[in-house]
């Protein structure tokens, strides 16, 4: 007897598609021959203190579980370094909770928020989990596309022609993956009207809040006058001190709801494992200098990519943060997929199809800058020859 | 910070074409600022860095620490001068604590080294005692870890 899929698994599961991301991985796992503009992580190993505080916690025989909330020594500097960085003050004791990475983190706050059939905004291209997340939680996904010529921002006009009676949370992520997109304080404030207008519930996933290189400060929707009671802060030590393999990040919300999502870790993750959490604390006491090398290499590379596509002819607007360019492939004619599938047969070069991030990704290219500027020179040089032999 | 400088501190074999690109500036701009480096002496040469297990393992550094008397007027200065200027001394420091100078010599071989402690060193006025001490292995030379980490995995495409 072998087992039937339809009868045997959840219509839930069988009704999400796996990833876009998985299937390129698949043309390009086992070619050692690419260059790969195609990760979504820091190129850097996390800084050796903190790789050493991990091993020194291990020498010390720290491996059994902690708190469900998480050490509360990290939990503490946790609520300096959000104080200190995005001015909102959450309470270590109550406010605070250590998931594995911001991933679990969205999982949990929206099976703790959603009833089957709420509505979830939230804007597009953006992190392929987003979607699956709200649907597997039995919500309803409602995509906002985010536009070429808003240089991918979110403006508060779609969001709000997107809400109905039905929509409970909205979903946020800025600076955006895929993108590399920011959102103008203006903008963000009359999102944050329309949340408190229509009592909505905010997730604001700020993991790559950090890397910002056109000198604007990054501003949390959470500190506009009613929101802090209505959002959902999620951040994480994988892109700022590159720990993403640690796996630890975190989720800062009112009481009610924190004991909430904590309810939900408690039985399933219990906690997040104890080595990641003291190595998360050595980054915030001690990780603001190396992470600033690597904002400033990041930074570098940026202007590098920028230069290049700008010497190609192919249009990408300046990404205000994160390690991502989102350039323009429209004038060859040719779509994401093939674009993708076609530059990695002929130059060897992988960067992941526009549309793996949602269909209004659709026309344009995810190269990541995390990679050494030899590769990105190399890499830059060959998308270069591609584009001119394919445009139209 | 100096972002030229730091770059060039990594690696100084880019071009002004390649740095102007990495900061978001004009060559002619990084070439000008560059060249203003070297003429007030800030940036004072370039060099390669050797693995000298390879290139030249007979070859042997000595850390000498020496005591010395300091001189009415010139304190360290004029003595430590003369040291240095020796070319087989590769670095001279006047340091805090129980003795004056660090005194970095290279040789071809143990046998140079016991020559220039014994016959050259020791035996200039105003010298005191030196204390010779061998270097063994290297770990970590120049900001470059010897023993390099052999490349880790990284998927190649990642959400």
């Amino acid at each position: 007897m072998s087992l039937d899929p339809q009868r045997h698994l959840a219509q839930q599961i069988q009704k999400i598609p796996r990833s876009g991301i998985r299937d390129f991985f698949e043309l390009v796992i086992g070619r050692d021959d690419v260059i790969s503009l195609g990760v979504g992580e820091p190129d850097f190993s996390s800084p050796w203190h903190i790789r050493e505080a991990a091993i020194y916690s291990l020498e010390r025989g720290e491996t059994s579980y902690t708190s469900n909330l998480g050490l509360l020594s990290l939990r503490e500097a946790i609520a300096g370094y959000v104080s200190e960085t995005f001015e909102l003050r959450y309470d270590a004791q109550s406010e605070i909770l250590i998931t594995v990475g911001v991933s679990e983190a969205i999982d949990l706050a929206f099976r703790a928020l959603l009833n089957p059939g709420d509505e979830v905004i939230y804007h597009e291209p953006c992190y392929v989990s987003y979607n699956p997340s709200i649907a597997l939680a039995y919500g309803v996904p409602v995509a906002v596309a985010t536009k070429p010529e808003n240089d991918f921002s979110l403006k508060a006009a779609d969001v709000a022609a997107a809400i109905t009676p039905k929509t409970r949370a909205l979903m946020l992520n800025f600076t955006t993956n895929p993108t590399g997109a920011v959102i103008d304080r203006a903008e963000l404030e009359a999102i944050a009207k329309l949340a408190v207008e229509h009592d909505i519930v905010v997730l604001s996933d700020e993991i790559y809040s950090e890397l910002r290189y056109e000198g604007t400060d990054h501003t949390s929707i959470a500190t506009f006058p009613g929101m802090k009671e209505r959002t959902i802060f999620l951040h994480g030590f994988s892109k700022a001190f590159a720990m993403t393999g640690f796996r630890v990040g975190y989720a800062c919300a009112p009481q009610a709801l924190t004991e909430a999502m904590m309810k939900i870790h408690q039985y399933s993750m219990l906690c997040a494992p104890i080595t990641s959490q003291v190595a998360a604390v050595e980054a915030l006491r001690h990780g603001a200098g190396p992470a600033e090398e690597m904002r400033q290499a990041y930074a570098h590379r940026r202007n590098l990519l920028l230069s290049r596509f700008a010497e190609a002819g192919i249009p990408c607007f300046a990404p205000g943060g994160a390690f991502y360019a989102f350039p323009d492939i429209r004038a060859t004619g040719m779509t994401s997929q093939d674009f993708a599938r076609q530059l990695l047969d002929e130059e060897s070069v992988a960067c992941v199809p526009g549309d793996a991030f949602g269909p209004s990704g659709e026309g344009f290219l995810r190269c990541c800058y995390a990679a050494s500027t030899d590769s990105l020179r190399e890499a830059m040089t060959r998308i270069g020859r591609f584009y001119e032999k394919h445009v139209s | 910070m100096n972002q030229l400088l730091e770059l060039l501190q990594k690696n100084a074999r880019q071009t002004d074409a390649e740095i102007a690109e990495l900061l978001g500036r004009e060559t002619a701009d990084v070439t000008t600022e560059w060249a203003a480096l070297e003429k007030d002496g800030t940036i004072m040469g370039y060099t390669a860095i050797l693995d000298q297990e390879r290139y030249a393992p007979s070859k042997t550094t000595a850390m000498i620490e020496v005591r010395l008397t300091p001189e009415r007027g010139g304190g360290f200065d004029r003595l430590a001068n003369r040291i240095a200027s020796f070319p087989q001394v590769k670095s001279c420091f006047l340091m805090s604590g129980a003795y004056d100078l660090l005194v970095i010599v290279e040789g071809d071989d143990i046998r140079e080294i016991a020559r220039f402690v014994t016959e050259t060193l020791s035996t200039m006025n105003g010298i005191l005692s030196t204390a010779t001490h061998f270097q063994l292995k290297t770990y970590k030379a120049n900001g470059l870890l010897q023993s390099v980490p052999s490349e880790r995995e990284r998927l190649p495409v990642s959400p």
